[in-house]
């Protein structure tokens, strides 16, 4: 690849980032991410999967927040604010993976509707359609409970539930790239489909990719904490699954307030940092919505 | 003039029926995909699904075997198949394991309750996130504006069962000084009186998970709304409208929103799925003694028989709600019927 191609793309990408700048709630949403990330990483340095031990758990069960255990104690008397730390990784994991996994099925399937006519894209387009009709919540439930509840299967479970919108997307996206001139120009040198597809429709949209990406983390992060909760998530700690435990054990009649909000407002606190990044991304990626946001 | 109508409605009709047609078709095909996918799902099951079944109980291999030949599984996988689909085409979905009653009967008893909770939220939630976003997209940047869309951000990022939680918690179970106002959990009181008096009792067990409903699917309404009010503002017919001097109101009430009414409408019923989603939840966490509960018990257990069966209803039912939405938005806005 040419260096002027280098050059071209750094400086849109410095454009990109200049413009991103400027979004309050972009940034915001985005410090909170850097925090939340940096923290379920270096957690093992401090912690390690111990804290979530039945039998470890050393305070009082069910008590209120102390200077022991800064958010409160759990049924087994661990403390939720050690749980909360080590939960993270699992949640943020499964955010991302899930997410990553949607993006690929929906980019490749996207892009392959899009570009090939006939009746190749109309199945892959039928197909589509099909996946996006489809209760994703119920789908995902079944999912899960037939594969068995592991941090894979629920990957997966999120994953193959949620690609639809995405191909969506990329098809309109990959046929309005298609249209241009230059895709033309690039067919009568002889280009290919591999060509076309990874050398020009993929770079178009792949800013798009971006925004929709940190939106689908966002949902997967609800959708792997209700998974969690509806009890087809093994038993490996996240935000979901104390949340289930929460329920089990009474909390809510208990007047354990803290075993309730905290995990709670922590998915809430991430998945907002995720829209409002991706709300961000997708006003600075797409002129249409620039004008208007106001 | 009215020759011209006629003459205008005639070919517009056929079309109408054309694309009813093809729309049947595609719904009928993905019925089918459903069908099929379900019979592999199931089929997917790591492991010997009767040994599974079995799981806990003593049971002799004779035993297991009679077991096996009962529910089908000693036969090769095409004859499973046929089977299962005619067994299905006969609206037969086999007999709950747990219950050890037929699935049909089972949906059949849950499915009341669930139309009753569903049918309720769903009208407020269009309702409302109607209302909230034809006033929010008039005056886009207004403080009304934006704090609509930070309510619906922050329900959106809500997941439905912490909601259900929290009002759980809070007025259910009562904290400090607030008693629990509502009840917990199911559809009536034990001890509940017949006629009106029962009707209160439902009503009043019905608040909370209602409440927790409407929340959560309200916001994308309100989003959809929003940005479709937020399209005709920029109309010309607006502009020409204000220039009549119509009363902002007006313009906003008789122009605008039944423009922007139609795409918001159609998508209330295109994503049907996503609120099923929310009432196996909020069934789940209210004891709702609905389809989603029912679906929710069938994991539990598991009782793969009754997932399946509750989930091959649940998915034909959203994709004909789609097809029906798909058809009605075809009669109701002509912008699109000449694509």
């Amino acid at each position: 690849m040419s260096s002027l191609t280098w050059v071209r793309r750094r400086r849109s990408v410095e454009r990109f980032w200049g413009d991103f700048r400027t979004r309050k709630a972009g940034m915001i949403g985005l410090g909170v991410l850097v925090v939340a990330v940096v923290l379920a990483l270096i957690a093992p340095l401090f912690i390690d999967a111990g804290v979530t031990n039945v039998v470890s758990g050393t305070g009082e069960k069910m008590a209120p927040p102390s200077l022991d255990a800064p958010l409160g104690t759990d049924e087994s008397g661990r403390s939720v604010l050690l749980m909360i730390w080590w939960g993270s990784r699992t949640s943020l994991l499964i955010g991302f993976l899930a997410a990553l996994l949607s993006m690929v099925i929906g980019t490749v399937l996207g892009i392959a509707a899009g570009h090939f006519r006939g009746w190749a894209g109309a199945i892959v387009l039928r197909v589509t359609d099909w996946f996006l009709v489809l209760p994703s919540l119920v789908t995902a439930l079944v999912l899960a409970a037939i594969l068995g509840g592991s941090t894979a299967t629920i990957i997966i479970a999120i994953g193959v539930t949620s690609w639809p919108s995405t191909a969506r997307l990329i098809r309109a996206q990959t046929l309005a790239v298609e249209a241009r001139p230059y895709i033309e120009r690039s067919l009568a040198l002889g280009a290919g489909h591999w060509h076309i597809t990874t050398r020009h429709v993929l770079p178009n949209v792949a800013p798009l990719l971006l925004a929709s990406t940190t939106l689908e983390v966002a949902s997967a992060i609800v959708t792997e904490s209700t998974l969690a909760f509806l009890g087809v998530s093994a038993n490996k700690t996240s935000w979901g699954t104390m949340l289930r435990g929460s329920y089990d054990w009474g909390a809510a009649t208990a007047g354990a307030w803290w075993y309730i909000l905290i995990p709670g407002l922590c998915i809430v606190l991430v998945v907002m940092a995720f829209t409002l990044c991706g709300r961000a991304l997708e006003t600075v990626l797409n002129p249409r919505l620039r004008t208007r946001a106001a | 003039m009215t020759v011209v109508a006629e003459i205008d409605a005639a070919p517009a009709g056929h079309g109408l029926l054309r694309y009813a047609a093809a729309k049947a078709g595609g719904a009928l095909l993905s019925i089918a995909m459903v069908v099929v996918a379900t019979f592999f799902l199931f089929r997917m099951l790591p492991g010997d699904p009767v040994r599974a079944l079995a799981q806990g109980r003593n049971m002799t291999p004779a035993q297991l075997d009679l077991e096996r030949a009962r529910l089908g599984l000693d036969k090769s996988i095409p004859e499973q198949f046929l089977h299962f689909v005619g067994q299905t085409l006969r609206f037969d979905l086999g007999t709950s394991y747990e219950y050890k009653r037929p699935v049909l009967d089972l949906i059949g008893e849950r499915i009341g309750p669930t139309l009753l909770l569903t049918g309720t939220a769903l009208v407020m939630a269009v309702s409302l996130g109607i209302w909230q976003g034809a006033r929010a997209g008039w005056k886009p940047g207004s403080r009304f504006d934006r704090f609509s869309t930070a309510v619906s951000l922050v329900l959106w990022s809500v997941p439905t069962f912490w909601l259900g939680l929290l009002l759980l918690m809070v007025f259910a179970a009562g904290i400090g000084p607030i008693p629990g106002l509502f009840p917990t959990r199911g559809i009536s009181s034990v001890d509940a009186p017949d006629g009106f008096g029962y009707v209160l009792d439902v009503a009043h067990h019905m608040v909370l998970p209602c409440l927790t409903l409407v929340a959560v699917v309200y916001a994308q309404y309100l989003l959809v709304m929003r940005s479709s009010v937020l399209d005709e503002v920029e109309q010309d017919y607006i502009t020409t409208a204000r220039a009549k001097g119509l009363k902002d109101d007006d313009i906003r009430r008789r122009h605008a929103v039944p423009n922007a009414l139609l795409p918001t409408v159609t998508l209330v019923f295109m994503r049907i799925g996503f609120v099923v989603g929310g009432a196996v939840t909020v069934e789940a966490i209210f004891s709702w003694p609905g389809l989603g509960q029912l679906f929710y018990q069938a994991i539990r257990v598991p009782d793969f028989t009754l997932m399946q069966g509750t989930f091959l209803l649940i998915t034909v039912s959203v994709i004909l709600m789609n097809t029906l939405a798909d058809v009605i938005y075809h009669v109701l806005d002509p912008r699109v019927r000449s694509v």
